[in-house]
């Protein structure tokens, strides 16, 4: 499904701000695999979806999606297969445009754009369906502008954009970071449901470590650009927050520096 | 009281023409407002692709081209100005308003090229021009003056109705959503460099096709006819939107968009004659453009700020204050028992 070989970046190569973002990165997602991605800050976990995504070329490496090397291809072209959610609710809609023109964006993914209209009368009832299942009331706001709502509910549609026209790899970054607790709660419940339900491969980073183990059925954690733990099945299905903070000392020959990371280790 | 009647009586037989000029700078206003309100580009090509479509059209006209053909071919050449600057933008890499500066400068020197003079002339009495200020003076009778405005109004009507089909379809909604959020339109799979290059080809070739029928209408064309054409531009695009917003609110559509666009273009010509009544010298037409783009930019920023300024803040909180001294001042009894 999706595979890294040996992937890597360094951004402001050979000046001061010098940053080995990606030092090799080598990774094989089999059909339907939830991987969420744990790490500091400056791990790379962004970096590689970013990588994936293409929003600039690697330096190295190969980045196979359905066994074709996409590392040649540029972001929008990549968007062929890639469904994306950003860590800022801002960045995955288009706030001056409708919820139902938003979806008719989506919808067309990956597809040549032409001067047919950019909705149709039979989208509207589509997206009027699918917009109830999320259960935000925003099936009866479809005329809207995205800038009206909420993050959470732009989190939400984005996440239903992203999976509108089904994706070979959908990718979270850090999506629930920016919500408040109960709504971070409600949108991973939700990504859990969409994914399951249209049997996704899925990749997912986060700060919040609890999250990492109860969602998903692959578990990676990244130091310095580098993939340092790998954990997949039952043996992840059995992890605990502590054990995954004492994998990332033995691993990394560091404490977890990141407050942030540490507090969040409580809650799902 | 003389006076004033006068003046009124001045600007009533100025009128039509006002409104027709305004109408015709209303079509370059609509190009601007493609690139400033829904691709988010400042575009100052405008100032020099007005005057690459007036050229175009007059010297094609005097050479016997028929005058649609050099009307279309004035479109075209505006689209070539704004290929020009988009070309710079996405492929090089200049900042998108430095890009147009330099296109703007670039095409003084073609526009000089291409016209061979500083001013062309062309006659409504040698060639059949589209529009001529000539036909839309009071002297001419209302029949002249009606079906000269018509045909202006005609081609701004067609052009609305052509840009609501564009940006409904689904290749406007990628303009549309490039102007909004990049980043988001590269995601859902568009090409953006392409997409802000069709927008600016596209307005600047509705400025060129403005000037062409702005040198008609003048009959002439003059190399510096297009010097702050983009602040008028701007101030028929702000205006309409300020108009627009406190008559429609929320239901301020597209088509209602563009129309009032238009409308902030003739209302601009309009108090540029009335100020001019005044006996302020034509000299400081451009000072007035300028001020007025000024005063309608700041008109939201002053309201809002009005609402939500830290001195209102302080005012408030002052009040607050003396009101919580008045209450504790009651209360005070109550708090000592309960301290009891």
């Amino acid at each position: 499904m999706l595979t890294l070989t040996d992937v890597r970046k360094t951004f402001n190569p050979g000046t001061i701000n010098e940053r080995k973002a990606l030092n090799g990165v080598s990774l094989s997602l089999d059909d339907g695999d939830f991987v969420t991605i744990i790490g500091g800050n400056g791990a790379g976990k962004s970096t590689t979806l970013n990588a994936i995504a293409g929003v600039w070329p690697v330096d190295g490496g190969i980045i196979e999606i359905n066994g074709k090397n996409v590392v040649g291809l540029p972001e929008h072209k990549r968007a062929a297969f890639i469904g994306r959610v950003f860590q800022d609710p801002m960045t995955g809609t288009a706030a001056t445009m409708e919820i139902q023109e938003n979806l008719a964006l989506a919808k067309r993914r990956g597809q040549m754009r032409g001067l047919r209209w950019g909705i149709t009368k039979k989208e509207r009832e589509e997206y009027h369906e699918l917009l109830k299942m999320l259960d935000l009331g925003l099936e009866d706001r479809m005329t809207s502008k995205v800038g009206l709502l909420s993050g959470g509910q732009r989190q939400a549609l984005t996440l239903l954009m992203a999976t509108l026209k089904k994706p070979d790899i959908l990718l979270l970054d850090e999506h629930t970071a920016a919500l408040d607790p109960k709504t971070a709660a409600k949108v991973l419940e939700l990504s859990d449901k969409i994914i399951e339900e249209n049997h996704l491969t899925a990749m997912m980073v986060t700060h919040n470590m609890a999250a990492a183990i109860k969602h998903g059925n692959r578990l990676i954690m990244m130091s310095n650009g580098r993939i340092i733990y790998d954990v997949k099945g039952e043996e992840k299905k059995k992890l605990t927050v502590d054990m995954l903070l004492q994998k990332f000392e033995e691993a990394s020959g560091a404490k977890l520096d990141n407050d942030r990371m540490l507090l969040s280790k409580g809650d799902a | 009281m003389d006076i004033l009647l006068g003046k009124l009586s001045q600007f009533a037989s100025a009128l039509p023409g006002n409104v027709s000029q305004g109408l015709i700078w209303g079509v370059l206003a609509i190009g601007v407002y493609i690139t400033y309100k829904i691709l988010d580009f400042a575009d100052l090509t405008v100032d020099g692709s007005i005057t690459t479509g007036g050229a175009v059209a007059v010297v094609l006209i005097l050479h016997g081209v028929p005058v649609p053909v050099a009307m279309i071919c004035s479109f075209l050449a505006g689209c070539l100005a704004g290929l020009a600057t988009g070309l710079m933008n996405t492929l090089l890499g200049i900042p998108g308003i430095l890009a147009s500066i330099l296109t703007q400068i670039a095409l003084y020197s073609v526009n000089l090229a291409v016209m061979g003079q500083a001013n062309l002339p062309v006659s409504v009495d040698k060639f059949p021009l589209f529009v001529s200020q000539r036909f839309t003076a009071v002297a001419n009778g209302p029949q002249s003056v009606i079906f000269e405005m018509g045909k202006i109004i005609l081609v701004v009507g067609l052009l609305i109705a052509l840009l609501y089909w564009f940006f409904g379809t689904e290749y406007g909604f990628t303009i549309r959503a490039t102007g909004c959020n990049a980043n988001m339109a590269r995601a859902q799979g568009i090409n953006t460099k392409k997409s802000t290059l069709i927008a600016l080809v596209l307005s600047n070739g509705i400025v060129g096709f403005a000037g062409g029928i702005l040198a008609q209408y003048s009959g002439n064309v003059d190399v510096n006819m297009g010097r702050g054409a983009i602040v008028i531009g701007l101030a028929a695009v702000i205006i309409g939107d300020v108009l627009g917003r406190a008559i429609f609110g929320k239901h301020f559509n597209f088509v209602a968009r563009l129309t009032f666009t238009a409308i902030g273009a003739i209302i601009y010509f309009l108090v540029l004659q009335i100020v001019m009544l005044t006996g302020l010298p034509s000299t400081f037409n451009k000072l007035f453009s300028a001020v007025i783009v000024a005063i309608f930019l700041a008109v939201p920023y002053i309201k809002k700020t009005s609402k939500n300024s830290y001195r209102r803040a302080a005012r408030n909180s002052a009040k607050a204050k003396l009101l919580g001294a008045e209450n504790s001042e009651e209360e005070g009894a109550v708090e000592n028992a309960d301290a009891d």
